[in-house]
């Protein structure tokens, strides 16, 4: 099998995330009503950074939640139980403005799934996506607005995020070709 | 790791990481009944029959609320009002039921292994919500779920069952996931109800009360089953509740941080002085709550493994046949 190659080594996502969260603040007039909500794995610790880099930029806190999309999927019945991780939203969406933040934006299917749990939440005002990484192969009209780093691949390829806060020695996004494909 | 069995018919037969995997997914789903809308729509469309052969309310209840929490539709059915009294046997009852497309069965039956046979005669999950004597699994689920939300851990942990244990699914249940989890379990009752060929199960039998509680974390308290004995197995309920009963004089005497579980319903005055079962070491209603949240994890996940195993098995067939 071969090596997995680094995308973005940890210094090229902090610039990545300091450019969307100056996207975000560029985009949002009133960013007293951004609110954002990461999707686990990954996507839940980096709308944690984009929320203190924000609250940087803005000068206040940026609320963020984390909101787990598993029992939205539309693949439920053709696969064996996925991990089902907590949701925590600790603040009303309802009139807000909700940035999705997600680590790889690949069939469109996580976003489409976190729209429809966000909706028993409450009816946001608007909501953007914000991703670390594009893979590209949408199966779904569904589009970021926000992109750390465009990454043409090929279906039998994975990208992953490594982060410090999830046990890894240092942050990347690695591609590497699924073996036996 | 997934889950892959299609029923859920004992804890008997489950690894630790099973059981693990319940309660890990009980905790996520736990919020949803916290929230506005509680639903989600992980079964929709699924149908859920309750099959209570054996009258109950509680359990009833608890697993009609986390399928319809699930997006799934369910019918319930109990014995009285139903054709068993016409003579119809449980295997026609199910298959019935099964004709009527029903994805899941959940079954409480008086006959200990119900829920293996209807396994075997049918194509829908089969869940065991109780079966004689036998097993209680999402009893045990539920706690283990309080006792690792309480107290952060469960091995190493000393919890002690106190009452009727011979003729408790609930007891065996318990045993076995809290053994499989690492926790030390004493047993304890008067010996007409707690036998000692019980610690072949890997847990200690005391008939000494103070002994039993002195150092447990948890003090799990059984009813006395009016229902289930044949023969009167102690002199009277007055005498039960004053050797075995947990008064507050007797919870004194324990660690000032142990907690008091009971899977329902309480005999106030019987097994728990009525007003310890209220105090804030009695984690009793908790119990209710986290009961509907692994039952939900239970349906979620026993629905996904059929799918994947079947496709698993049936790639199984193609690489052999090439």
């Amino acid at each position: 099998m071969p090596e997995p190659t680094v995308i973005l080594d940890a210094l090229a996502i902090q610039r990545s995330l300091t450019r969307i969260a100056h996207e975000i603040a560029e985009r949002n007039e009133h960013h007293d009503q951004v609110v954002l909500i990461g999707i686990p794995v990954g996507g839940d610790h980096l709308a944690a950074r984009l929320a203190k880099i924000l609250a940087g930029i803005w000068k206040h806190e940026v609320p963020f939640g984390i909101l787990d999309t598993t029992m939205h999927r539309d693949d439920l019945n053709e696969r064996m139980a996925p991990t089902v991780h907590p949701t925590d939203i600790p603040f009303d969406v309802n009139g807000k403005t909700v940035v999705l933040v997600d680590d790889v934006l690949f069939s469109g299917r996580t976003t489409r799934a976190a729209m429809d749990a966000l909706n028993d939440f409450g009816r946001p005002r608007r909501i953007q996506l914000a991703v670390l990484v594009d893979r590209g192969h949408r199966d779904l009209p569904i589009k970021a607005d926000f992109v750390g780093k465009n990454v043409p691949t090929a279906l039998d390829e994975k990208i992953s995020l490594l982060l410090t806060e999830a046990g890894a020695p240092e942050d990347a996004v690695i591609l590497k070709k699924n073996a036996g494909g | 790791m997934s889950w892959t069995k299609k029923h859920l018919l004992d804890i008997e037969s489950l690894t630790a990481d099973e059981i693990v995997m319940v309660l890990d997914t009980a905790r996520s789903l736990k919020a949803v009944g916290k929230r506005a809308i509680k639903k989600v729509p992980a079964l929709r469309g699924k149908t859920v029959v309750n099959l209570f052969v054996e009258p109950s309310t509680r359990t009833r209840t608890s697993f009609e609320l986390a399928a319809i929490r699930l997006s799934a539709d369910v019918i319930n059915f109990s014995a009285e009002a139903s054709s068993f009294k016409k003579g119809e046997t449980l295997k026609d009852t199910a298959r019935n039921l099964e004709a009527l497309n029903a994805d899941f069965i959940v079954i409480r039956h008086s006959a200990s292994g119900a829920p293996h046979f209807l396994s075997r005669v049918l194509d829908a999950h089969v869940i065991n919500a109780g079966d004689g004597a036998h097993e209680h699994p999402t009893q045990a689920f539920l706690d283990a779920f309080t006792i690792r939300e309480k107290k952060g851990k469960i091995a190493g942990l000393n919890v002690t069952i106190l009452g009727d244990i011979l003729y408790s699914r609930v007891a065996r249940s318990d045993i076995w996931a809290l053994t499989k989890l690492g926790a030390k379990v004493t047993l304890c009752g008067p010996a007409t109800l707690v036998p000692k060929t019980f610690e072949q199960m890997g847990c200690r039998v005391t008939y000494d009360v103070d002994e039993a509680i002195r150092d447990a974390d948890i003090i799990n308290l059984l009813r006395i089953q009016h229902e289930r004995q044949r023969k009167t197995m102690f002199p009277s309920i007055g005498e039960y509740s004053s050797l075995y009963g947990l008064t507050k004089a007797r919870l004194a005497r324990a660690k000032p941080d142990a907690l008091i579980m009971h899977p329902g319903p309480i005999n106030r005055g019987v097994e728990i002085d009525s007003e310890i079962a209220d105090c804030g070491r009695s984690v009793i209603l908790e119990q209710v709550t986290n009961g509907l949240a692994v039952r939900m994890a239970v349906l979620f996940l026993i629905n996904g493994g059929t799918a994947a195993r079947e496709l698993a098995a049936s790639q199984t067939i193609e690489t052999a046949s090439h």
